[in-house]
């Protein structure tokens, strides 16, 4: 049932890249259970606005728990408690009245920070530049159910590709490590019969842009699996080290 | 302003085979001197970038958000339509035309929609080889399911989120051509205005949103593949973001703007909880597969779903749609659910939604194959509104959601403006007054993945190759325009915040341009709609700066252009004295009370004119004929 609560919220407040930033110090007034979390800081940020301040600047868009924009660390948690779940999806019926919400941006070296809770995730682009796809061009398809793919594969396939791509596990992981997104991506095509003719050339292309960006490595700490707000398996990190073992001790030179 | 739809002649089946061999082409080494821009990354604009740029063009996409994997395509839940008949159930090319042009309740153009279905089949193909992980059976081939005003199983998905997928795969062709240089990736700009030069479009003015700056960029043609602009009723399903900003200052610069009263209300999204709500969340529509919509049979029975007999609850679909049933289209199940509350026997703390109730499903398959099919949506109902949907039916309620409405364009989806070419949701083209489930990721990719590649070099191949200048007065002067309108909204520091006043408008449009309209609430609307412009221009507070990142003023730009932009609206929907789709006026219904079309009067697509400020739009009327189906009125029942 609804019913409202007060929170107290310390939110990180930073000009730019550049400046200085520091934690400031809100009171949310009554705020309905019902409410996400994001309404909540929409809630603030009309207070703000109403009294001459600029709002809380975060990233966010379809609400829903898919575009994968919304992020940020709530009291030391990507995403905040609430397990498999995005910040856009949490909802203040998690929250207990007189709760102090510490709000920060995911921090890591390969996502700089743009403003306040706003940062820079186009490394990840980066990543999937380097081979995250197969390389067809329109046109040049051959009739879908020619390819029969076992169902449990396109299952497992289908696990791994549900990434959104939020950035929650680089800013959980205490190495700032890449791996969850890299295997997830690796995982989805090396599953799959279309993704065969450049498995190798994918994984390794991958992962030497990984360590360019400066992601960190895996220290099997599991905090990126904990973090994801779509459960993707941390075993999509073991296939992509098996991935990663197999193509550089057997991939033909290319 | 002369409309000519260029649609090729021949028989229905022929047009676009001869219309291709009609186009002039370019060669291969010709194509890498011309520039085109690529305005948005949903579907429609990221597999447009993609297949223009395999081709050889010099390409660059600009969209909103920090990436191009995350326009609002990416929500689309249920899946995507094509005429592969894998199932053997009687589908063809001919009946997904036939029952996208009758969905449409017959507002939409013969041959863009038969092509539509003619491409489908090639799109499954695409995303297949691009790795998209579809649904199986255990035999290894694709699975399919049924969908709203269809009665057949064509519809192709990967679990609750097909626009993911798609969408991922036209993001990884994207990146692929990025890699390879032939695309030049622009994220987190906004498109403010639209370069006519001569007559002819030849760039955009962004605003860069992390720095501030207005940029100028040049091409030999502009696409805008923006979305839709159901965020001008405050509250839709679209994402924050989505709004009417390109498509809009497209149509200030000579784009006709077509239908754009065609708004789809969908009927199955999650009840608003409150004041605070800040937009709402669909439940897919291949949930009314398995779910049955009921009511009580009695206004204002209050008991809880469980304590409801078998014999006191009102399944209307089912009553008054004995074929079609709980899978009639998304305009017909609005409306129903609409008079069911309006009659007292809505449910929810509010009255104004209706239950969907899995238990029937669950009795007959078991839990296991009913979570299988569903899981992720009962989770995100669940995570949304604390209940579990396996144990107490869902609650849904109607909510905008799509926009049938967009920038006119002729066959080769070019706009009124030569060298502006439209796509997706922002165009008009193929869904007439009301869209089926199923078929915006189907129209998206056609338009980007094949049709656009196909005829865009037509155009193109009568330019000169010279590279357009940036630096010449009409790029600046436009880009002044911006400047001014940009210094306006910061300078004005009244006491109002932005979201008040998109909150006005959009519960204005809901009640007097939502799911039924009248001539009265129309010119009530018409008459308010001015009066809260005008205070947003004294009254607005947007604090910050423009030479830094600023969401404030971002949006302010967006509801800006929505309260110009809801008055053509409201002038097509009076001017559209028939009900025909989703556009349903009280004033024309039949005995059965059900939409009654007027094809004497309005068998054309309303295409309006921009005349200057504060003038009425100029309405122009493109007659549409039916040679290959019969006009006939819509009944699912």
């Amino acid at each position: 049932m609804s019913r409202t609560i007060s929170l107290t919220l310390r939110i990180w407040r930073q000009e730019n890249g550049t400046s200085q930033g520091a934690f400031e110090t809100y009171r949310t007034g009554p705020i309905s259970t019902e409410m996400s979390f994001l309404e909540m800081l929409d809630v603030v940020g009309e207070r703000l606005t109403l009294e001459g301040k600029e709002p809380v600047a975060f990233d966010h868009d379809c609400r829903e728990g898919i575009c994968g924009m919304c992020g940020a660390v709530v009291n030391g948690q990507a995403h905040g408690h609430q397990q498999g779940t995005t910040l856009c999806q949490l909802h203040m019926r998690h929250f207990k009245d007189g709760d102090t919400l510490v709000i920060e941006p995911f921090r890591s070296r390969a996502f700089p920070l743009i403003k306040d809770l706003v940062v820079d995730r186009s490394a990840f682009d980066s990543l999937i530049a380097e081979g995250g796809y197969v390389s067809v061009n329109t046109g040049g398809a051959i009739e879908a159910n020619t390819l029969a793919i076992p169902r449990k594969i396109a299952d497992l396939a289908l696990d791994a590709a549900e990434c959104i791509g939020c950035g929650a596990c680089v800013a959980a992981c205490p190495n700032g490590a890449a791996m969850l997104f890299v295997g997830a991506k690796v995982s989805h095509l090396a599953l799959l019969p279309q993704g065969q003719p450049e498995r190798s050339r994918r994984v390794l292309a991958m992962v030497r842009k990984m360590d360019e960006l400066g992601f960190g490595s895996c220290g099997n700490r599991r905090e990126c699996e904990a973090a994801c707000p779509k459960r993707i398996s941390i075993s999509n990190v073991a296939r992509l080290n098996r991935e990663f073992l197999k193509a550089s001790l057997l991939a033909d030179e290319e | 302003m002369h409309l000519d739809a260029k649609i090729p002649s021949g028989p229905l089946p022929e047009k676009w085979d001869r219309h291709r061999f009609d186009l002039k082409l370019i060669t291969p080494a010709n194509k890498r001197k011309y520039d085109i821009l690529v305005v948005g990354a949903g579907l429609a604009g990221a597999s447009a970038s993609a297949s223009l740029a395999e081709q050889g063009y010099n390409v660059k996409t600009l969209c909103l958000q920090d990436s191009p994997r995350r326009g609002h395509s990416i929500a689309a839940q249920g899946g995507i339509n094509a005429a592969k008949n894998y199932q053997n159930d009687g589908d063809s090319v001919f009946r997904l035309f036939y029952d996208t042009i009758k969905g449409g309740d017959f507002r939409s153009r013969e041959a863009n929609v038969y092509r539509l279905a003619q491409i489908s089949n090639s799109i499954i193909d695409q995303c297949v080889a691009q790795g998209v992980p579809f649904a199986r059976e255990y035999g290894g081939g694709l699975a399919n399911r049924s969908f709203g005003g269809a009665q057949v199983s064509r519809t192709f998905y990967a679990r609750g989120q097909t626009g993911q997928q798609l969408l991922l795969g036209a993001y990884g062709a994207l990146m692929r051509q990025v890699k390879l240089g032939k695309v030049t990736l622009l994220p987190r700009r906004e498109m403010l205005d639209l370069v006519v030069e001569e007559g002819e479009a030849r760039g955009i003015i962004t605003r860069n949103l992390i720095s501030g700056e207005l940029e100028c960029h040049g091409a030999h043609a502009v696409v805008i593949a923006t979305g839709g602009y159901g965020n001008a009723y405050f509250l839709s399903t679209n994402a924050m973001a989505s709004n009417v900003t390109a498509t809009f200052r497209a149509y200030k610069r000579g784009a006709a703007f077509a239908n754009p009263c065609f708004v789809q209300i969908h009927p199955t999204c999650i009840p608003a909880h409150g004041n605070s709500q800040s937009k709402l969340t669909l439940m897919s529509e291949s949930l009314r597969n398995d779910g049955r919509v009921w009511v009580p049979e009695k206004p204002g029975d209050r008991r809880a779903p469980a304590d409801i007999p078998e014999a006191e609850r009102d399944y209307y679909l089912e009553d008054k749609y004995p074929s079609f049933g709980n899978l009639v289209p998304r305009d017909v199940a609005s409306r129903n659910a609409k008079e069911q509350c309006d009659a007292g026997k809505g449910v929810g703390a509010t009255g104004l939604a209706v239950y969907l109730d899995f238990s029937d499903a669950i009795k007959r398959d078991g839990l296991q194959t009913i979570e299988m099919k569903y899981g992720n949506l009962f989770q995100m109902y669940e995570k949304i509104t604390d209940q579990n949907p396996t144990d107490r039916p869902m609650m849904i309620s109607p909510a905008v959601h799509y926009t049938m409405g967009g920038l006119w364009v002729d066959y080769n989806l070019m706009s009124t403006i030569p060298g502006l070419f439209v796509l997706g949701e922002a165009n008009f083209s193929d869904h007439g007054a009301n869209r089926l489930g199923a078929s915006a990721l189907m129209q998206g990719l056609a338009d980007g993945y094949f049709i656009l590649p196909a005829t865009i070099g037509s155009y193109l191949a009568g330019l000169t190759t010279k590279t357009i200048n940036i630096n010449q007065s009409t790029f600046l002067a436009t880009r002044e325009e911006v400047e001014n309108r940009i210094s306006r909204l910061l300078a004005t520091r009244g006491r109002r915040t932005i979201d008040d006043f998109h909150r006005q408008l959009g519960l204005l449009l809901w009640k007097d341009c939502g799911m039924t309209r009248n001539e009265k609430g129309l010119r009530e609307a018409l008459a308010r709609i001015p009066a809260i412009r005008e205070e947003f221009w004294h009254n607005v507070i947007v604090p910050g700066s423009g030479q830094a990142l600023n969401q404030s003023l971002e949006r302010a730009g967006r509801v800006a252009d929505f309260l110009e932009f809801a008055e053509v609206m409201v002038i097509d929907a009076l001017s559209r004295t028939e009900s025909c789709g989703c556009h349903f006026r009280e004033e024309s219904r039949g005995a059965d009370n059900e939409a009654r079309r007027d094809d004497n009067n309005f068998c054309h697509v309303a295409a309006w004119e921009f005349s200057g400020p504060s003038t009425h739009p100029t309405l122009h009327k493109e007659a549409l004929s039916f040679e290959n189906v019969e006009l006939s009125q819509r009944s699912y029942t």
